[in-house]
């Protein structure tokens, strides 16, 4: 007996049957659940012999643009999950009052709180950056893909490693009950003895290596990849802000993830670098995060603000107000936003001159944000609006997002926030700004470039619903909370015994229930849109009478973006062709070079996840098989020195001719 | 529709607005692997300012004074410096497309590397049964993560060196793999001016305190 338990460890680590979570039914049903949905997904792909399909045109693709795609829809996918954790906390929050306990005890309730913060923050709002990124940055520059097309494969499949290992967190033993950002030293073994934390460290840490190498992707195409002509000063807006996210992601995920890796060796070997004991120092970990954490907003919200400057000047038939000042004020926000960090925990009690500094930087990056604000406003003012749905979540984004700054300002006073800090108040702040930022663009975006991916637009009826669902709903769930703020109730609390605020919560739960029809009526205007999608077709490539280089090609385009690499003469380089008249070459077609579908990315990242896993449950054998494959595979890689091929001309040519001809019998261009 | 060739200018300003040769872009690698060092000299910068946070916190345990044998260490330290000279020398050969000659270099540079990996796991292993080990106090925390963080890197800089050595040797001084020359060769020489600073900040500074 005592043989064969020694046996278990080392085959199994931590792990036992105990892991499955039996006891608890949420969970246990919701495992049920989501493992027979998997199996009926699966299965219906193998009934339908879609397999070969999915591998060689999707899993092994290099081309950005499918990339995108899947980036896109693994947000998607994470949004239902991250958000179901939020109705949880919802209507938990509204129950538990007095003798009544809610529905989840205080141990699982920490682990959904966590799980939505790290979910929507990791797994939804980096996809969803990433994702339009990666579909719109290469076309808008005039490029046939990315620099480093493989490694562009490879970071979304470290991203899906990542979302899986947290998901299989939720029915093998537990998630992380330390909050999304992990503060030391609760998330330190003595306090977290669990496998929570660690499920945490190994998800962040596998996708952060896929985001690091985006990060570095990016801002090489961008510097060098761009078409003749398109000097700094000349590339579109939404270009711009990915530049500068992506230069933030790259000054910025290396700290996270060195932070990371000193927390796992507190947990692994026994160091001491946040604990309480021998010299460690738990404000150090808060410092380092925020390094990192404070950027990251900023990582977030910048390509949204380029989201919504395309969006807006489209939408206005005219050009960007502004554009230079919108330029350098992303500029500013991004040197800024690592100036600031120390606004998250000036209750850390560095004292009023240090207070002040970090309380002062963070004042001023409103008024960059403010002349994007008035850039914005003026490009509308005198221009003829479309009120399109990208349009609707724009202006609401205008609206929402200048209350949620200036409670950010309110919070930068640094005595106000002795009062307000780890309140409510806080919680609605920053869901203003995400959701009213973030979300609002993510959703903009999509409406906006939908019909660029797939050849057809979404419908605006259920488009519309969406749109006031998700605006309604966002004002109702979190005025209460601002107001419970205010009122000095605190955050992650699984119970009240006040009864006089449950009326607040119940109104909070009523705003998420209406969010949960906007994200139903998301869902329900991509199906609609798929079945009208003949009545919905886009044949000119242009539906919105766009403005930059992406609106010239076909929709879809084709692999290759463009047959011959467009030059640019100005800002709006598409309005600057369409206006003086210039004509798609229809002759003269070369052969394209263009880079070679590899299953590498998806094997490297499956192998990661398992070396993740192993980790998390101490299984040492499966870690160091796993990792040691890794390597093997990296290298095997190397060796494969054939990674390119031709698209020859006649294919081109045929493809050419094919999109010349629908667009002259629309008549357009 | 008229046949437009690509270079046929059109309308007022005669602009041309499709580039009819191919596009060749600048191959970004070695400016992407710049940004890659920079990327990974923040890890760095973390673990340099922990030491600097933590360096002092002994717990009650042992000082750098008691722990670090400096002698040793400059004889390490010139391995470091050694192997980074004897890459350049590969890289000068690579220039005179010498391939037997360039791969003598790169092997000589390794052994370098090895010597110094081999002394570091050395010094380990004597501090940890000393009862110096990384678990005694944050400072032993700090030093142990820094320093073996260097360590890490130029072992996986090692193995890359190898398989390189390998892909010369069958595939030739190619454009390619040159390229993936340079790449070490900077991934090399940026480890080196991180141990001059580990150097200078861990262990001299650690012993003045």
């Amino acid at each position: 007996m005592e043989h064969g338990s020694a046996l278990m460890h080392v085959l199994l680590g931590k792990l036992t049957l105990d892991a499955i979570p039996y006891d608890v039914p949420l969970i246990f049903w919701t495992g049920v659940v989501v493992a027979v949905l998997t199996v009926a997904v699966l299965g219906t792909i193998t009934a339908a012999g879609w397999w070969g399909y999915l591998w060689r045109e999707w899993f092994t693709s290099v081309d950005h643009k499918k990339i995108g795609i899947m980036y896109l829809v693994l947000a998607v996918i994470m949004l239902l999950r991250g958000f179901s954790d939020a109705i949880l906390m919802r209507l938990q929050q509204a129950m538990a009052f007095g003798g009544n306990m809610g529905f989840l005890p205080p141990e699982h309730y920490n682990q959904i709180f966590t799980a939505h913060g790290t979910i929507m923050i990791f797994f939804v709002a980096m996809p969803l950056v990433v994702g339009l990124m990666n579909y719109v940055v290469p076309m808008q520059i005039g490029g046939r893909d990315v620099a480093f097309p493989f490694l562009n494969n490879f970071s979304f499949w470290m991203t899906a490693s990542g979302a899986m290992l947290i998901m299989v967190s939720l029915f093998i033993g537990s998630f992380s009950r330390a909050g999304w950002l992990a503060m030391a030293p609760l998330s330190e073994a003595a306090y977290s003895p669990g496998v929570g934390v660690d499920y945490y460290i190994w998800g962040l840490q596998i996708a952060g290596v896929g985001t690091l190498l985006s990060g570095i992707n990016f801002v090489v195409t961008i510097v060098k990849m761009r078409a003749p002509g398109m000097s700094m000063m000349k590339m579109p807006v939404f270009t711009w802000t990915a530049l500068c996210t992506n230069i933030l992601i790259v000054a910025a995920f290396p700290i996270l993830t060195a932070t990371l890796g000193l927390l796992s060796l507190d947990r692994y070997l026994g160091m001491h670098f946040f604990t309480n004991s021998a010299g460690g120092e738990a404000m150090m970990y808060t410092n380092l995060i925020w390094i990192w954490g404070h950027p990251e907003v900023y990582i977030l919200i910048l390509p949204m603000f380029g989201v919504f400057s395309e969006v807006i000047s489209t939408f206005s038939g005219k050009r960007l107000f502004g554009y230079s000042s919108m330029v350098y004020a992303t500029a500013a926000i991004t040197l800024l936003s690592y100036l600031v960090w120390l606004h998250h925990f000036f209750t850390m009690g560095s004292g009023a001159d240090v207070n002040s500094f970090f309380a002062i930087t963070t004042m001023i990056i409103s008024i960059p944000t403010g002349v994007k604000i008035f850039n914005w406003l003026f490009t509308m003012y005198r221009g003829r609006i479309r009120f399109e749905v990208p349009m609707l979540w724009s202006l609401a984004f205008l609206f929402t997002f200048v209350i949620g700054g200036m409670t950010g300002v309110m919070l930068s006073v640094a005595p106000a926030d002795f009062v307000l800090h780890n309140s409510l108040f806080l919680v609605a702040h920053f869901h203003n700004v995400i959701i009213g930022g973030v979300v609002f663009g993510a959703f903009a975006g999509m409406n906006f470039w939908f019909p660029k991916a797939f050849g057809f637009r979404l419908d605006p009826f259920w488009g519309k619903v969406s749109f006031w669902c998700w605006l309604v709903g966002y004002w109702v769930a979190f005025t209460p909370l601002y107001v419970m703020g205010l009122m000095g109730v605190t955050r992650r609390l699984s119970h009240f015994t006040d009864p006089s605020l449950q009326i607040w919560f119940e109104i909070a739960g009523v705003g998420a229930a209406i969010i949960l029809v906007g994200i139903a009526a998301f869902l329900v205007q991509i199906a609609v849109s798929i079945r009208n999608r003949h009545a919905l077709a886009d044949t000119t490539g242009d539906p919105w009478d766009g403005r930059t280089l992406e609106w010239s090609t076909s929709s879809p385009p084709p692999h290759y973006n463009f047959a011959f690499t467009p030059v640019v003469h100005d800002r709006d380089a598409w309005t600057d062709m369409k206006r003086r008249g210039a004509e798609r070459p229809t002759a003269g077609f070369s052969p394209i070079h263009m880079p070679k579908n590899t299953g590498a990315g998806f094997v490297l990242a499956f192998l990661s996840f398992v070396c993740g896993f192993g980790l998390v449950w101490h299984i040492w054998w499966m870690a160091g098989a796993s990792f040691l494959a890794l390597i093997a595979v990296a290298i095997g890689h190397s060796f494969n020195y054939h990674r390119d091929y031709h698209i020859p001309a006649d294919e081109v040519r045929d493809v050419e001719q094919t999109f010349a001809r629908r667009v002259a019998e629309q008549g357009a261009v | 529709m008229s046949e437009t060739t690509a270079s046929g200018a059109v309308g007022p300003g005669a602009s041309i607005f499709y580039a009819t040769e191919e596009p060749h872009p600048d191959n970004g690698t070695l400016l992407g692997f710049w940004i890659y060092l920079m990327s990974d000299c923040l890890i760095f910068a973390v673990l340099f300012a922990c030491y600097a946070v933590y360096g002092g916190s002994y717990a009650g345990g042992p000082t750098p004074g008691e722990v670090f044998d400096l002698h040793g260490l400059a004889l390490n330290t010139a391995m470091l410096l050694f192997s980074s000279i004897t890459y350049g020398f590969a890289m000068l050969e690579m220039a005179q497309r010498r391939r037997t000659r360039t791969l003598a270099w790169l092997a000589v540079a390794g052994l370098f590397a090895v010597a110094f990996v081999g002394f570091e796991v050395n010094e380990f292993a004597h501090m940890i049964a000393e009862g110096a080990g990384p678990w005694r106090s944050a400072f032993l925390s700090s030093f142990f993560a820094l320093v073996a963080t260097h360590g890490l890197h130029v072992t996986s800089g090692i193995i890359w060196l190898a398989t390189l050595m390998i892909q010369v040797g069958r595939y030739g001084l190619t454009a390619e793999n040159e390229r993936r020359l340079s790449c070490l060769s900077m991934f090399w020489h940026f480890l080196d001016l991180v141990w001059v600073g580990v150097f200078s900040f861990v262990y001299l500074v650690g012993v003045l305190r």
